[in-house]
């Protein structure tokens, strides 16, 4: 491919992510509420379009024309920097992701992901840390208490799972080979006949690994039962506290994307990304199944979070830090030596044999 | 063991989560309906906005007595009355309401002044639904409260999709289940006056009837004050008509 090329292919792809995180948001927040209601023997959203299903766009457009008041105390260049702060990791993280199957364009193969990067996982870690600093900017720049209480939390919360999630990581790397993360899709594809079925080989085989990462990716996305960061009984808002029209929907598009990205994540990491049976066929439903696999999957872990949302209490403080340090990180260690030795000993065979 | 039961109470709460959703998509565990479309039925002694009734013949029933004037706890009530001017009466009394407020935001809808009326010109009835963007508007006067000559309810937004003038008919379930005075012994008995488009309004079928099925079932024993009322109340009933 020319440079021109090239660059127009990141353009329309970047734009295309950018549109389909959107419209993804102001589904999963109608998905929620419904999800959540039904839970709750409510009906939740039904009067803005059909099923209620314009009732994210309506709210958009009226936190879009509400005043974004600005409180006297605050730090204005960092008050106003935080929400874009938050969006912009949760916006980069997704494209890393790969979508669907990479199709042919003439002699061009494009693959469905913004970019394919060697260190795609690590990428994304470090993408996801610097989503804390948005939320201690507008804690802090706010000069106001409840939403510093909440950055304090949010701090101490998502560096903590932050090293859990890291190390939920490791044996998948190692267990494929490789950190990027459309190679570690791919090697899912491998299948193994077991008990004369041919089952594809995912990583959820790396079960603790597989629990780790979604517990962590929970706490990261400050959602219940971790989201003390917003905890509305005890600190309001928490950090968005004093933040309000469209500077406020940015912190709202930013944990809703985040939640797509945990889930998108987990399914292109573990279960096997846009793998599914059929995948083989030429043509449009070759090229649509994986589209549709890849969210179906990540449909379900979004249903999961909703599920734990709507199921668990709010954890207090204390057992929030003792659940990251002494429980979540000892055991992804354990875990790791654990998938280390057998991984050594499945692919070299035992030292003495 | 006890790692089951360790189990249990760490995702139990899903199940019930799990059990609530399913119950919901399946219709059967909705507890809200869908309010400005579907309206649940409303107990039948209601307490809603007040009207001024009339007698069939068109006659206003109130006299200006100012008893629900006197018996509001919230003091809302305003009446002035007057003597029924020659030729044309208003009301069959001597005098008649000659000027009737009630102000909306203050009133507690106890229904005290529904007991307190001589004449059963003030009642309740099951209409609720009356927000205003004005404190003024919040006043009601003659004009909204009487009911037309056929016995026509009437309201200021009466054209709104979201006013129901039907529960505007429907009086208050007090007045149908007792007398004006409120006796259990004058169940079933009309001890009030006709009105105007509704007619005479059927007695309300309540406890008293209940009463005496149990003290005809002998092997259910009533409650002993319960039977000594209502006896006295019998008594009351067939010395004096009501």
């Amino acid at each position: 491919m020319t440079g021109l090329e090239t660059f127009l292919t990141a353009v329309i792809k970047v734009v295309i992510a950018f549109g389909l995180l959107l419209n993804i948001t102001v589904v999963l927040v109608w998905f929620e509420r419904k999800i959540v209601a039904d839970m709750q023997n409510r009906l939740g959203p039904v009067r803005a379009g059909p099923y209620g299903l314009l009732q994210t766009v309506a709210d958009g457009l009226k936190l879009m024309f509400k005043e974004s008041v600005t409180p006297r105390k605050v730090e204005f260049a960092l008050y106003i920097a935080a929400p874009v702060a938050a969006l912009l990791p949760a916006l980069l993280i997704f494209l890393v992701i790969p979508i669907g199957k990479p199709f042919t364009l003439g002699d061009r193969v494009i693959d469905l992901s913004g970019t394919d990067l060697n260190v795609g996982v690590l990428y994304v870690l470090a993408l996801s840390s610097l989503a804390v600093y948005a939320v201690v900017l507008a804690g802090w720049s706010s000069g106001s208490k409840y939403p510093l209480l909440g950055a304090v939390r949010a701090s101490a919360q998502m560096i903590s799972y932050e090293a859990a999630m890291g190390l939920a990581l490791v044996p998948v790397i190692l267990y494929t080979g490789s950190a990027s993360v459309s190679s570690i899709v791919d090697q899912q594809m491998l299948s193994r006949t077991i008990l004369g079925l041919n089952i594809p080989v995912w990583n959820i085989v790396l079960v603790p690994s597989f629990l780790a990462f979604f517990v962590a990716g929970i706490a990261e996305t400050n959602r219940a039962p971790f989201d003390l960061v917003e905890a509305e009984s005890e600190i309001v808002g928490g950090y968005h506290t004093e933040y309000s029209g469209f500077r406020f929907a940015l912190f709202f598009l930013a944990e809703y994307i985040n939640i797509f990205n945990i889930s998108a994540l987990t399914t292109v990491l573990f279960l096997g990304g846009w793998h599914g049976p059929g995948i083989g066929i030429s043509g449009p439903i070759g090229w649509i199944l994986p589209i549709f696999y890849f969210l179906a999957k990540t449909t379900v872990l979004i249903f999961v979070f909703v599920w734990v949302r709507a199921s668990l209490p709010r954890m207090r403080y204390d057992q929030l830090m003792s659940f990251g340090w002494k429980r979540l990180i000892p055991l992804t260690l354990l875990w790791i030596v654990c998938s280390t030795v057998g991984i050594g000993l499945s692919r070299f065979g035992l030292p003495w044999g | 063991m006890s790692v089951w039961s360790d189990f249990r109470k760490a995702f139990g709460g899903f199940f019930v989560t799990a059990r609530q959703m399913i119950r919901t998509v399946r219709g059967t565990g909705l507890v809200t309906t869908q309010y400005p479309n579907e309206k649940r039925v409303k107990p039948q002694r209601f307490h809603g906005r007040h009207v001024l009734n009339r007698y069939p013949d068109g006659m206003e029933k109130c006299i200006g007595c100012e008893l629900c004037a006197g018996v509001c706890p919230s003091r809302c009530i305003y009446v002035r009355g007057a003597d029924n001017p020659e030729g044309e009466r208003v009301s069959p009394g001597e005098r008649f309401g000659f000027v009737y407020e009630i102000n909306m935001l203050r009133c507690i809808f106890c229904g005290l002044c529904v007991e307190a009326c001589p004449t059963e010109a003030i009642t309740m009835t099951q209409f609720f639904e009356f927000s205003t963007t004005d404190r003024e508007d919040a006043i009601y006067t003659k004009s909204e409260l009487l009911v037309d000559e056929d016995g026509t309810p009437t309201h200021p937004q009466a054209d709104s999709p979201l006013i129901d003038l039907n529960e505007l008919k429907l009086a208050d379930g007090w007045l149908r289940a007792t007398s004006s005075s409120g006796r259990a012994a004058y169940e079933g008995v009309v001890a009030w006056t006709p009105s105007a488009g509704a007619g005479t309004r059927s007695p309300e079928t309540g406890q008293s009837s209940e009463l005496l099925m149990v003290e005809q079932d002998s092997t259910v024993q009533p409650d002993a004050l319960a039977v000594e009322l209502h006896e006295v109340d019998t008594e009351d009933r067939t010395g004096g008509s009501p």
